[in-house]
Order: C-alpha cells, then sequence, then structure tokens
C-alpha cells in the first residue's frame, strides 16, 4: 500500500531538468526571438542601419567611391543657399498638396459613385483597380506618349475641335509640365483611394440612410452627418499613406521629365537622386533626402492621431 | 494599434456590391427607387463612364500605339488616329527578338518571386510570433513593423547604394532580392497579423495539449486556414517588386541585368522619333503579366490592399 501512494511522487522526480537547449526551444520569449529573427535581421541590415547611415553621410562630404569625412553642417548649409533645392521644396509641397486634394476628392466621389446598385457593378470595380495594378513607370510612359510636344493625341482632338491653333508644348512649358506630371499621379492614385473609401462605405449601415430620409434629410446632409463622419478614420489612413507615397515620389517624374523643364518639375527624391548618383555628391542627396525626414514624421504623426480617432469612435459605438 | 477591434470587411460584399447588412437573400434596391432613371443618368452614370473612360484610355492607347505601323503614328492628318486597320507586329516582334526584352522580362520575375518568396517567409514567422506567440514587447515590434512601412525607398536609396557596393553586390540581381523585402516586410506582416487574428486560438490550444510544437502548429494549423492571406500578401508583394524602380535603377549598371521599368526607361529611350512603337509595346508586355495575375485574383488584391490600411 505505502508503495503504490510512493509511486507518483517517485514519477515526479524522474522529470528532468530543463536544459539551456529546453528554455531556448519552448520559452516563449526566446521563441518569439528565433521566429522574429529572418525579418529582423532584413529590417536592420537594409532599413534601420541605413537609415542612419543616410543622416550620417548627410553630415560627411562622400562622394561615389570614396568615404567621406565629418563636415557637420556644411551640406546643409549649401542647401539653405540653393535656389534649385527650395524649388524642388515648393515643386515637392505643391505637387503633394494639390494632387493628395484631388485625388481625395475624386476618390471619395468614385467610391460614393461605385456604391450605388447598377448592373456590371463588380466588373466595373475590377476595371477601376487597373491604373494602380500597372508598373507606375509604363504608365508614365504611355503619359509621357500622350503629352509629346509633337503628337499628343489631346493637342490634336483640341486642334479638331477648333479650340486652339497650335500644339500645346505640354513637358516643354513650366506651367504644362506640373500640371501633367500632377494629372498622371491623380491618374494613377485615385483608385487606391476610391477602393479603400468603397471598403469603408459598405460597413455603413444603409438603415441610417433611411432614418435620415424619413427625417427629412437632403442627400448633402446625409452625407455631411452620416458618410463623412463614419469614414473619418479611414479617410484618414488612405490620405496619410496618399500623401507619404506623393511626398516621395520618384518613378513618375522620372519617366516624364527628369526634373525639366528648367527643374520645374524637381521633387526632393529626384533631386538627390540626381545630385547623388549621376553628379557623384552622395553627402549632398543624402541631405536633401534626410530634408524630407521631418516632413515625413509630421505625416506619420496624422495619420497616429487618425488611428486613434478610430480607436475613440469605435469604443464609442460599442455602448 | 494591434489591438483594435477590426470591423472585417466583407470582401466579397465589396466586390460585388451588395451591402454585408443586408441579408443575402433580399433583392430589395433599397431606396434606389426614388431616383428616377433620367436622373440617374447624369448624378451616376455620365460621370462614372468619364472617370472610367479617363482612367483606361492610356490603355488603350498603349495597346493602339504598339500595334500601328510607323508611319500612321507620325501623320496624324492622313489618318485617323484613334484607330487603325492595318495592324502590324512589327514593333512587338523587334521588341522580342532584336532587344534584350526577354531577357529583362526574366530579370523581373526572377527577382520579384525570390524577394516575394524570402518576404513571405519572414514575414509568416515575424507575424506569427507577434499575435500568437506574444512574447515580451510583441506589441512594441508591431508598431514599430508598422512604421518601417512608412519609411520611403526615396530616403533610403542613397546609404543603400553605399552598403549595397561594400558587400560587393552592385549590379548583381542579389542587391535587389535582399534590398526588396524591406519594402515587402512590414507591409505582409501587418497584413498577415490580421488573418492569423482570425484564425481561434482553440485549435491552437487543443494542438498543444495533444503535444504539437510551435512549428507544427503553424506549419500544420495555422498556415493551411491562412491561404487566402497567404495569397493576398504574395500578389501583392509580387506587384510591388514588380514596380519597384528606384533602388532597381541605382543599383544595377549592366544593361542585361536591369529590370523592365529601369531597361524600359533608360535602353529604349533614345531620341529616335520611330523608337514609340516598341516602347509602348514594351510598357505594354511588362504590365499584362501583372494585369492577368490580377484578373485571377481580383479579391485577393482589394483585401491586401484593403487589410493593409484597416489592420
Amino acid at each position: 500500500m505505502a508503495d503504490i501512494a510512493m509511486q507518483p511522487r517517485m514519477a515526479k522526480a524522474q522529470i528532468r531538468e530543463a536544459t539551456t537547449w529546453d528554455q531556448l526551444r519552448t520559452n516563449r520569449n526566446w521563441l518569439g526571438f528565433w521566429f522574429m529573427l529572418p525579418a529582423m535581421a532584413f529590417l536592420i541590415f537594409f532599413l534601420a542601419y541605413p537609415l542612419g547611415l543616410g543622416i550620417w553621410i548627410s553630415f560627411t562630404d562622400a562622394k561615389i567611391g570614396r568615404p567621406g569625412e565629418f563636415i557637420g553642417v556644411e551640406n546643409y548649409e549649401w542647401l539653405w543657399g540653393d535656389s534649385i533645392f527650395w524649388l524642388s521644396v515648393f515643386n515637392t509641397l505643391l505637387y503633394t498638396s494639390v494632387a493628395s486634394a484631388i485625388k481625395f476628392a475624386i476618390g471619395l466621389y468614385l467610391a460614393l459613385l461605385l456604391n450605388e446598385n447598377m448592373p456590371f457593378k463588380a466588373m466595373l470595380r475590377a476595371l477601376v483597380l487597373i491604373p494602380f495594378i500597372v508598373p507606375t513607370v509604363l504608365s508614365a510612359l504611355a503619359f509621357w506618349w500622350i503629352f509629346d510636344s509633337q503628337f499628343s493625341i489631346i493637342s490634336w482632338s483640341l486642334k479638331h475641335l477648333g479650340l486652339i491653333t497650335q500644339n500645346i508644348n505640354f513637358l516643354g512649358d513650366v506651367t504644362w509640365a506640373r500640371i501633367c506630371v500632377i494629372f498622371a499621379n491623380i491618374w494613377r492614385g485615385v483608385p487606391f483611394v476610391a477602393i479603400t473609401l468603397l471598403a469603408g462605405l459598405q460597413t455603413v449601415q444603409p438603415s441610417l440612410y433611411e432614418a435620415a430620409t424619413l427625417d427629412g434629410a437632403s442627400k448633402w446632409e446625409m452625407f455631411r452627418y452620416i458618410t463623412y463622419p463614419l469614414l473619418t478614420p479611414i479617410i484618414a489612413v488612405v490620405m496619410t499613406f496618399s500623401v507619404l507615397f506623393t511626398f516621395t515620389d520618384f518613378q513618375l517624374i522620372w519617366a516624364m521629365t527628369r526634373g525639366g523643364p528648367v527643374n520645374a518639375t524637381h521633387l526632393m527624391a529626384t533631386l538627390s537622386y540626381q545630385r547623388a548618383i549621376i553628379a557623384g555628391q552622395l553627402g549632398e542627396g543624402a541631405a536633401i533626402s534626410s530634408a524630407m525626414i521631418p516632413f515625413l514624421l509630421a505625416a506619420i504623426m496624422v495619420s497616429w492621431f487618425g488611428l486613434q480617432r478610430r480607436k475613440w469612435q469605435q469604443g464609442e459605438n460599442n455602448d | 494599434m494591434t489591438d483594435l477591434p477590426t470591423s472585417r470587411i466583407d470582401l466579397k460584399a465589396v466586390l460585388s456590391g451588395s451591402s454585408p447588412t443586408v441579408a443575402m437573400d433580399d433583392h430589395s434596391e433599397g431606396m434606389s427607387y426614388l431616383q428616377s432613371v433620367p436622373r440617374r443618368l447624369v448624378t451616376l452614370y455620365l460621370p462614372l463612364s468619364i472617370i472610367v473612360i479617363v482612367l483606361l484610355f492610356p490603355f488603350y492607347w498603349m495597346g493602339l500605339t504598339a500595334i500601328k505601323p510607323d508611319e500612321q503614328l507620325l501623320d496624324l492628318d492622313k489618318f485617323n488616329p484613334f484607330w487603325t486597320w492595318n495592324p502590324t507586329f512589327k514593333h512587338i516582334h523587334k521588341l522580342l527578338f532584336e532587344s534584350y526584352y526577354p531577357h529583362w522580362l526574366w530579370n523581373t520575375m526572377y527577382v520579384a518571386v525570390c524577394a516575394t518568396i524570402l518576404s513571405i517567409v519572414a514575414s509568416v514567422l515575424a507575424a506569427y510570433a507577434i499575435v500568437r506567440l506574444r512574447y515580451r514587447g510583441a506589441q512594441w515590434v508591431g508598431g514599430l513593423i508598422f512604421m518601417s512601412y512608412l519609411v520611403p525607398p526615396s530616403i533610403l536609396f542613397i546609404p543603400l547604394a553605399t552598403v549595397v557596393f561594400q558587400y560587393g553586390l552592385f549590379d548583381s540581381p542579389l542587391a535587389l532580392i535582399l534590398t526588396y523585402p524591406t519594402i515587402l516586410i512590414p507591409f505582409s506582416t501587418w497584413l498577415l497579423m490580421g488573418y492569423f487574428k482570425t484564425i481561434p486560438f482553440e485549435l491552437e490550444e487543443c494542438a498543444l495539449i495533444d503535444g504539437a510544437s510551435r512549428w507544427q502548429i503553424l506549419t500544420r494549423i495555422v498556415l493551411p486556414l491562412a491561404i487566402p492571406g497567404l495569397i493576398s500578401a504574395f500578389i501583392f508583394c509580387f506587384t510591388l517588386c514588380w514596380n519597384e524602380f528606384i533602388y532597381a535603377l541605382t543599383f544595377l549598371q549592366s544593361t542585361q541585368n536591369k529590370t523592365v521599368p529601369v531597361a524600359i526607361v533608360n535602353e529604349f529611350v533614345d531620341g529616335d522619333i520611330y523608337r514609340w512603337g516598341s516602347l509602348m509595346a514594351g510598357a505594354l508586355a511588362g504590365s499584362l503579366p501583372l494585369v492577368i495575375l490580377y484578373a485571377f485574383f481580383v479579391e485577393h488584391y482589394v483585401s491586401a490592399m484593403t487589410g493593409a490600411v484597416k489592420e
């Protein structure tokens, strides 16, 4: 009898101690570490380290093929007095603000239109997204051809309609070039804004609109007091992304104008490429791209507050 | 940010248009009976068709230019520029047999597939660890990964160029395969975290009781259930790789190694006015693989796009 009573206790004693290997294999934190390792390795070596390195390079006089020496804020001082740099800042702000505002307006309008009941709806939605799928550079080339100074189809059509007599020099004229690149950017960005906002629209309950109709609300009032407030959080996120990617745009400009005519379409990203890689002044180029960081941080802050607001709103809805 | 109680969007509904809140067998049109047909024509169909035409016109123009004979391309007065009655395959032939185009296409494909697979593997592990292992600081790491999504390539390419040079990867596809994951991992981790959260905890608990290791749980239970998410992540990453320009432009030099977007901009654009046909053919051929992929996986695509914003 006593033996039987003893047995479980003996069995317990036989459990071996957890070795270091066991801990590495099953401990939650260690396991998490192993699982995170590949992603973290990539992000540290090719994202965090270059980010820091870029800021360091902007304080040196590095050139291609020659590691630079620390020269303090000389690059920034030089940029401060550089009118082309300021022009590129102006262009970037103009490009971002105009393109984002119009993208938002048309995207929201398109989302509202696509949210209606109509035949071939699914197909239309799929078609709308195509500009977003196609590589930017390739569609930019199509625009380059459409905006060609001699063979532009737009000039041709306007001439045949009798509106103009001379070809418009789309990409050779300062104002027109800016309009053209902004147009191409809007063309590419609208589908993204529209489809994501549409996804947000479909979570809005139709009963809210029915109730509002009974109360005698007009279409505008329904949009202003139902649709818009419920969409605000997703608008904040979508627009942050849109602003961020418009601000740092490179490929569209590079494929269409390469910053010309007379630097009228140079964005900060294209200018930094030109200075750093083509002219070989790595330090100066890095300074230009580091100068974008404050703007990006501002955009991220807006996104953060957008998310906060969303949390607050959802908490309220749960009551 | 990671613990948002997301009201998941019904993606089927996004695409098919039925509101998720309306019962499926309910064919009522909601309040749309209040609108007359002529009114709908002006407020809905007209603006919609204008927008769709503007959005699709460049593709029509690309396709038309690619098959037009040269003399028609440059003579807008004698021929109607909006149509052609005698299409030619000269430009496409030139593209495929007299240039490195197939080479470039292969490079792009190779880089995109390798970078995508690498990133998906890394993100599956990371997303699973953040959502389910919940090690100390997992929330913070999730937030940091989201932040790294917001770091654009335009501010990284200069330092990355020096890094690539130091490691001796300059002008090799490996440079792109190793750097593209920095764009892809944050995005796909974020997307997969959302998918993993929807898989019931109980399944894993059962497996743990049955003595499965974490690795077995991941490969036998979580991954099969997250296949839609994996497809979304895969397609979106692939598209992003295909679309990437600035790294490829900076890190590759020899003509043969280039990817399609870079090669077309750099190698095809040379003052010759007769290049338009093959230039547009190249742009079209470079877009087609993505459009075909998209046509098969529209739903996954939309879910990837909205998922990344929502989660």
